[in-house]
């Protein structure tokens, strides 16, 4: 069991799968909730780092418009086929963002939406495959606030 | 009813796997906020999404396509952009629908050949 | 401090989250000629539109109208346009048909000398006065959301062309009027608009670049406001942006500051429905 402030350090350097898969479910999630979420969404299935891919700008202008895509390498076939989506935030009020569910004949596993952030965090994307396995990837997200606005 | 700004191709070859886009315009508001007189705004969000697809000619409420529970961390005007495989000729059926009895149903047909 | 080679600005942020004091590097020589308007006599025009300000993930927002959320707005004023109201039973397209055809280039001049009410207006002041005089309805608020729908959709039609700012006496009147308020310190903060937007135009000021203030994107979408605003709208930020009294919507300071602005932009496209942080 790492210290609160090993555990931190670690957090900021590796990935939410290798986290979940390091440590302890239940002394993770009362530190990191991104883990917790994960964990929820991914149920009994497996987690790893991969496949997919969160594309968001590490710096944006504004925080009540940023625009993300998940992307999920699979041939969208039987056996290879993702079946949802969710997408998790660390520091809003709130950790979730947004749950999507693929139809069976999605063929390209690449969901486009735009999200606020409140603050510079982390985000992490989980693709649930048709077997119940799950991928995540975690990006750090920049976020600034704009000068000269309403009274 | 609220405006929206669907992207969908009018015509597709069977195989051919096309993108959605929709857009809807809705403030999203998150419950958070307080207006200019300090008042707290209450919460006003669009819940979830779902798109189905109906066969020309088929009845009943289609195959599901894409559907999305959506938080308060989504923009307001959501935008969605997802994908499908372009089978048959029909109609791709978009609701939206959240609180305060929000719902909204928009329809964009395909042909395919 | 002012006017020292260094300026420090205290500014208070408008979300009352933080305050952040900035400190700037005296402006380069060159930069102070930006903004500086047409005819200028430079080769080459250092105007830059504020879109040239944002990164590029705001910057596909505004390109690509599939994702525009302005274009709601757009699609908003075009219901609006033949919609009948008012005692008259008329709509905007009992007068002006297709506003494709009719609205070519409108926006383009505005703000504008009004012979029936012998003063310059803005777009969204024209629109009223139409919906007063010619369709015999009650006028809506200045930034009212359906105003801004039909001066989106007014606006839309002129996408791609050039400001072209009117040059009656009446109209250059209010320029000049414009000018000195823009030239002009005011607020706790002590800042004219050309001390951000002329000498500091391009440097960062909290999150974002300062751009240059040429209007040509308005009515847009502000991220920060999640909806359609106006020129005034965005002038009223910067009023409390720099702790000044904000002037009223539709008062004779805010349509010529509006009016001087366009005159700065003048051949510059027009953008709106633009997208800006």
């Amino acid at each position: 069991m790492p210290s609160r402030r090993e555990f931190i350090s670690q957090v900021s350097t590796s990935s939410i799968a290798a986290l979940v898969t390091a440590y302890p479910i239940t002394s993770m999630a009362q530190i990191d909730p991104l883990v917790a979420r994960v964990r929820a969404y991914a149920g009994v299935g497996s987690i790893k780092e991969g496949r997919v891919k969160l594309e968001i700008a590490s710096l944006v202008d504004n925080g009540n418009s940023v625009p993300i895509e998940v992307k999920v390498s699979s041939a969208m076939r039987e056996q290879d086929r993702v079946v949802g989506i969710a997408v998790f935030n660390e520091k809003n009020p709130q950790p979730e963002i947004a749950e999507f569910v693929l139809g069976p004949r999605t063929g390209r596993a690449h969901v486009s939406t735009r999200i606020r952030l409140a603050t510079t965090q982390r985000i992490v994307a989980v693709a649930k495959m048709v077997d119940g396995s799950c991928w995540t990837h975690t990006v750090e997200v920049v976020v600034t606030l704009a000068a000269c606005l309403d009274e | 009813m609220a405006h929206t700004i669907l992207t969908v191709p009018a015509v597709a070859k069977s195989g051919e796997i096309i993108e959605l886009r929709a857009l809807i315009q809705h403030p999203m508001e998150t419950g958070y906020r307080r207006s200019s007189e300090g008042v707290m705004l209450p919460r006003d969000l669009i819940r979830s999404f779902t798109c189905r697809f109906l066969e020309r000619g088929k009845s009943g409420e289609g195959e599901l396509v894409f559907s999305a529970t959506l938080h308060a961390a989504i923009s307001a005007n959501p935008f969605l952009s997802f994908h499908t495989t372009a089978y048959a000729s029909g109609t791709f059926v978009l609701t939206w629908s959240g609180d305060n009895g929000f719902t909204q149903t928009e329809r964009a047909h395909i042909a395919v050949r | 401090m002012i006017g020292k080679s260094t300026k420090t600005v205290l500014l208070g942020l408008g979300l009352g989250l933080a305050s952040a004091v900035l400190t700037f590097a005296p402006p380069a020589h060159a930069a102070t000629t930006a903004g500086a308007g047409a005819g200028a006599g430079a080769m080459v025009d250092a105007r830059k539109s504020g879109y040239e300000f944002m990164l590029p993930a705001t910057q596909v927002l505004q390109r690509d109208d599939s994702q525009n959320p302005a274009m709601l707005w757009v699609k908003d004023g075009a219901a609006r346009w033949s919609q009948i109201e008012g005692a008259n039973g008329k709509s905007c397209a009992s007068c002006h048909a297709h506003a494709k055809a009719s609205m070519k280039g409108v926006a383009a001049k505005y703000p504008a000398y009004s012979s029936s009410l012998k003063r310059v207006i803005n777009l969204q002041q024209q629109i009223n006065f139409c919906r007063a005089a010619r369709q015999g309805a009650v006028p809506f608020a200045l930034e009212n959301p359906a105003l801004l729908g039909l001066e989106s959709y007014v606006a839309f039609q002129s996408r791609g062309m050039l400001t072209a700012p009117s040059s009656d006496a009446v109209t250059v009147a209010a320029q000049n009027k414009g000018q000195s308020l823009f030239n002009q310190r005011m607020g706790q903060i002590d800042l004219s608009c050309k001390d951000c937007h002329v000498d500091l135009a391009g440097r960062s000021l909290a999150g974002n670049l300062i751009p240059q203030a040429h209007p040509t994107g308005y009515p847009l979408y502000r991220l920060a406001w999640q909806a359609v605003g106006g020129l005034q709208r965005r002038l009223r930020n910067c009023l409390v942006g720099i702790r000044a009294e904000p002037y009223a919507f539709g008062s004779e300071e805010m349509v010529a500051l509006e009016a001087y602005l366009v005159k700065r932009a003048a051949g510059m496209p027009l953008e709106s429905p633009a997208v800006r942080p």
